[in-house]
Formats: C-alpha cells, structure tokens, sequence
C-alpha cells in the first residue's frame, strides 16, 4: 500500500513536470519561429530601393516605404516632444506635490488611459481634433499616441524618483534650496538615468502601435512635412499591404515588419545598455 | 550641481535690502510658475478622461434613445437599413478573448513553473530574454505572421484533424475558410502569454523560498514542494494575471481584425468568421457615414471602454492586493461631512 503510494506520487511528480515542459515547448516554439520567419521573409524582401522610394501603383517594379519609415519618426518625434514634459512633470506631481488625494486622482487616471484600449482613444482623438478640423492630420495622431505615452511616462518617472534616496531631497530642501531647483537638479537629475530609459520604452511600445492612426493619420501615399495633413506611417502601411490581395505587396509588409521591429529592438536595446551603464 | 543651486544667490549677494527682497521675488514668482505649470501637466489626464467620458456618453445617445437596452440584445447589424444590435461583437469579443484566455493561461503558468523551478539553469536566462523580445512585438506583426503562417498552418494540419477526431461537436462544425473565431482566438493567446509569463515568473520568484525548502524536508517531491510551499501564497495573484491577460484579450484589435473573419454572425462553430467589438470600430469607424451608424459605433467604443476599465480594475485588485479605487478614502469625507449635517 505504502509502497503504491510512493509510486503515484513519483509519477505524479514526473507527469507534473512533463506537462509543464510540454506547456514551455508549444509556447517557446510559435515564438522562435515567428522570429525566424519574420527575420528571412523581411531580409529576403527587403532591399535598397524599399527604404528610399515611395509606394509604387501595383504591378511597377520597386517602390518602398521611405515615407512611412520617415511618417513613423515624425511621429515618435512629435509625441516625444509633446509627451515628455507632461509626462515627467505629472510624476513629479505624483511624488512631491499635491495632497495624497490629489496624487490618487492622477495616479488612477493615468491607470484608467493605460488600460483603455488604443482604439477607443483614436476613436476619441477623431471627435477632439479630426472632426473639427476637418480632415486627418499629423497633430491629431501625434496626440493619440500621447495619450498612450504619457501615462507610462509618468509611472517610470514615478518609479524612478522612488529610488532617490529620501536624504538627498531632505538635505537640499534644508539647505533653502527653492522647491523648483530641487525638483529639477536634484530628483530629476538623480532619477534622470531611469526616466530616460522609461521615455525610451514608452517610445518603443507607440512605435508599433496602429489601431489609434486608423482615424487619426489615415495614410499617405506621399511625402508631408506639415502638421495638418494626413501622414504615413509603417504600422499603418503593414496593415494595408497585409490584408491587400496582391503578392508584391505582402513581401513590401513583412519587410516594413522588419524594419519596425529593428526600430523597435534599437530602442530596447539603448535601454538594456543604459542600465547597465548604471550599475 | 552645487554652483547651479546657488548662482543665483551668488549675484544677488549684496547688502542691500530692497534689491534682495527683488531677488527673492524673482525666485517666487519662479517658483509659482514651476508649481502652476506641474499642476497643469498633471491634470491634464484626470482632465481629458473627463471629456473622453463626456464625448462617448454624448455621441451615442441618438442610438440609445432610438433602440435603448435592446440595442445589447439585437443580432441584426445592418448599416444599410439601419438596424443595430451589438449582440454580435459581444458575443465574439467574449468567445475570442474567453477562449484566448484559457489556452494562455494554462500554457502560461505551465510555462512559468518550468522556467522557474523545472528546466535547467542554463536555459533559463535565453528563454527569458526570448519572451522579452517576444512582447515588444507590435500586434499589426502577428497580424501579418497569423494571416500568412498561421492560418495556413491550421488550414493545413490542425482542422482536418480537427474534424476527423472531433467533428461531431457543435464547436467544429462547418467549413473552414481561414479566417475564423479559431484563428483570431489563437493569436490573440499567443499574443498575451508573454505578459502573462513575465508576471507570473515574478510572482513565483517573490515567494520565499523557506516555505518551499521547509516541505523538501518533509520529504515532498519537487512537484509537492511547489503545490504547497509556492502555489498557495500566490493564488490571487494567478487569477489578477489571467484577469490582466482578459483586459489585453478584449482590447487588442489589429490583429484579431486581420484574422477574424469580420462578420457580424452568432456561430457556436470556431470554424466560423465572427467580429469583436474593437474590430467592428477598426473596419466601420473610418467609413462610417450616417448619423445612427456613427452613433452605434460610438456606443461600442463606450461599450470597449467600459469592459476594459472594470477588467483592468479587477486585475489590479487582484496583483497588488490595494484598491485602486478606494472611494472610500477618495470621499469617504465628503460623506461623513454629508452625515453630520
């Protein structure tokens, strides 16, 4: 009996074990092949042409995606600028100032926006901005995107100025130190390390984000510089070159994948190499 | 540093009064400038979400008014004749991101168990990283590998035995074109185990590890050592993951709009193209042009919206054990004020 009960529990303890490995196995797998097969379906298609040309009408030979490579930069660019300051500032409002209540209501609402889903914060820029204006524009993505920038921008920065040692606050503000000053070179510049790197993956998660362009940037065949008209961008151009019923044009899609993912690879990796400059 | 902090003091020390209490108004109204513009950054959130609430309640009340409750119960979506009914892209939201769901969260805890207690040392780290990677894909990417990979993977080895094997359930029936609840399903789980698997790997490596070592030396085996001395303390943590894993599953739209099959049919077949709420808004929003019809879609998005933020809610409950909405706290005062008059 005793000895029965020894052995269910040693097969229990290896069937346990083995189904895991199994789970990690059909897991692991999908995963290592979707990044083989998204790494030679891109190189194979990918070419010089495809990253200085503009789209061609189907059947031409050539044509890329140099505009939506330099749309997707405008835009990272634009939100950048647009979402840092607000973004660091409100965690520095979440640290420093304000009552605890005050802190909860911004804490929660950056919480609220984080998990809204992208395409109903596009669909809420369209009623803001697009509408209004009349037409698709620069702008109005660039602050979709900010919208889903910001609020992790200010948890990061949150975080990071939790790592301040409490000293170093304390003994600038007892020095007289305006409030101001203290904040900009003593906690920034201290957290500035961990703010960055913060800044750096909110950059990387808008870089691939599509569903709030749908209704914002909409797509451009052609060059722009100005920030009211519509623009171009690589998840935008993937998704309409995917789901097109033309084979040329599923080659240029998994070629912008790439260069997206490289994109998107570049800014991690900046922040594994950042970090490690830290410790 | 130090220099910065203190030039202005610097220039201003000199002993006369009038021009130090100049000095030390310049650095006020410094100062209260700094303040105003933080206080305006922060509330420029609360502020917007306020209006985001404002502006979906307000664009799809010609849709409430005209179809009112029934518009959750309605099969029929129409955008030429004018009828509206949700009911669709409830139903394939909640089969999707259900179904996604617990294909994930099986593999994902079976996956993080391995990777923390049962594989070898030194294929632990690659695989980490790997997963890492792995979640910084954008989801127009699986779009683009489920459309092309995926699918004809399935067309291929999994619904012809499928059907063989399984063929008289309700859930396999009918014909399979590709695109289907099946494909969105899958996507969308392979999409929302990274997450899952990072979280739950943390989770397991913050239990302490005398709990686990205290039933070794009871004699347990390594699997009882786990069901015992790990399992327990994170239990809730468990259900907050999968419930977090819910809220990415209903809110993900690019690529369960590329594979999904998009249309609004009520099938208990996985085998059949279904919609989901954030696809319908992917394909129609756009396109939309009559005024009933832009107002349903607003619906849905109010209707997204508000499944996601209880989900998301819920999630965190559970993961870090506070109330994110303590309404309590938040105006528990007001109330007590309220009381007392």
């Amino acid at each position: 009996m005793r000895v029965a009960f020894y052995r269910f529990r040693k097969l229990e303890n290896i069937l346990v074990q083995l189904l895991c490995a199994f789970a990690s196995f059909f897991v692991i797998l999908p995963f290592v092949l979707i990044l083989v097969y998204l790494i030679v379906a891109g190189a194979s298609s990918i070419n010089f042409d495809f990253i200085t040309q503009l789209p061609k009408p189907i059947g031409e030979k050539g044509g890329g995606m140099a505009n939506s490579i330099v749309g997707t930069l405008i835009l990272m660019g634009l939100t950048f600028l647009i979402g840092t300051p607000i973004g660091i500032l409100s965690g520095v409002f979440v640290y420093e100032y304000g009552n605890e209540k005050l802190r909860k209501i911004v804490r929660f609402s950056a919480d609220l926006l984080n998990g809204t889903p992208s395409i109903v914060i596009g669909i809420l820029v369209y009623g803001w901005i697009v509408s209004p204006m009349h037409g698709f524009s620069v702008m109005a993505a660039s602050i979709a995107l900010s919208l889903i920038f910001i609020p992790l921008v200010l948890r990061t920065t949150e975080e990071s100025l939790l790592l301040v040692p409490k000293e170093l606050r304390d003994a600038a503000l007892a020095l007289g130190i305006r409030k101001w000053k203290v904040v900009c070179y003593v906690l920034i510049e201290t957290a500035k390390q961990g703010i960055l790197s913060g800044i750096l993956v909110a950059l990387a998660r808008i870089a691939g984000e599509t569903a709030p362009l749908l209704f914002t940037a909409f797509g451009n065949q052609y060059w722009t510089y100005r920030l009211d008209e519509p623009i171009s961008a690589l998840p935008l151009q993937i998704f309409e070159y995917a789901i097109s019923p033309y084979e040329q044009w599923h080659r240029d899609a998994w070629a912008g994948a790439l260069v997206l993912l490289l994109l998107i690879f570049l800014l991690h990796l900046s922040v594994r190499i950042l970090l490690k400059k830290k410790s | 540093m130090g220099r910065m902090l203190f030039s202005s003091q610097h220039n201003t020390a000199n002993n006369d009064p009038f021009e130090r209490a100049l000095a030390n108004r310049g650095q006020k109204f410094k100062e209260n400038i700094f303040t105003l513009l933080v206080y305006c950054c922060a509330f420029t959130l609360p502020t917007l979400l306020v209006f985001a609430a404002y502006e979906l309640t307000t664009k799809c009340m010609p849709t409430v008014s005209k179809f009112g409750i029934s518009f959750l119960f309605n099969h029929d979506w129409n955008p030429v004749s004018g009828h509206f009914g949700a009911l669709p892209f409830l139903y394939g939201t909640a089969m999707s991101s259900g179904l996604s769901l617990l294909i994930a969260s099986f593999l994902g805890l079976g996956t993080a168990l391995f990777l923390t207690e049962f594989s070898p040392r030194w294929i632990q780290k690659p695989l980490i990283i790997l997963i890492q990677i792995i979640s910084a894909i954008p989801s127009v990417v699986w779009g683009l590998w489920a459309l092309f990979e995926l699918i004809p993977w399935l067309q291929k080895y999994v619904v012809p035995f499928l059907k063989d094997h399984l063929g008289f359930l309700p859930f396999f029936q009918g014909n399979f074109y590709g695109v289907s609840m099946l494909s969105g399903s899958l996507v969308v789980a392979i999409m929302i185990l990274p997450i899952m698997i990072s979280v739950t790997i943390e989770m397991i490596k913050s239990v302490p590890s005398i709990y686990k070592e205290a039933v070794f030396a009871l004699g347990s085996t390594h699997w009882e050592s786990i069901r015992i001395g790990v399992l327990p303390f994170i239990k809730k943590g468990l259900l907050g993951v999968a419930i977090l894993g819910l809220g990415r599953a209903i809110g993900e739209a690019m690529a369960v709009t590329m594979v999904i099959g998009n249309k609004p049919e009520i099938s208990l077949s996985l085998l059949s193209p279904a919609y989901t709420l954030s696809s319908v808004l992917a394909n129609e929003f756009a396109e939309s042009t009559s005024e009933l019809h832009i107002s349903a879609l607003y619906e849905i998005a109010l209707l997204l919206g508000a499944i996601t933020i209880v989900v998301n809610l819920l999630a965190q409950l559970f993961i870090h054990g506070l109330e994110p909405l303590d309404f309590t706290k938040l105006f528990g005062k007001e109330n007590q004020k309220k009381n007392l008059s």
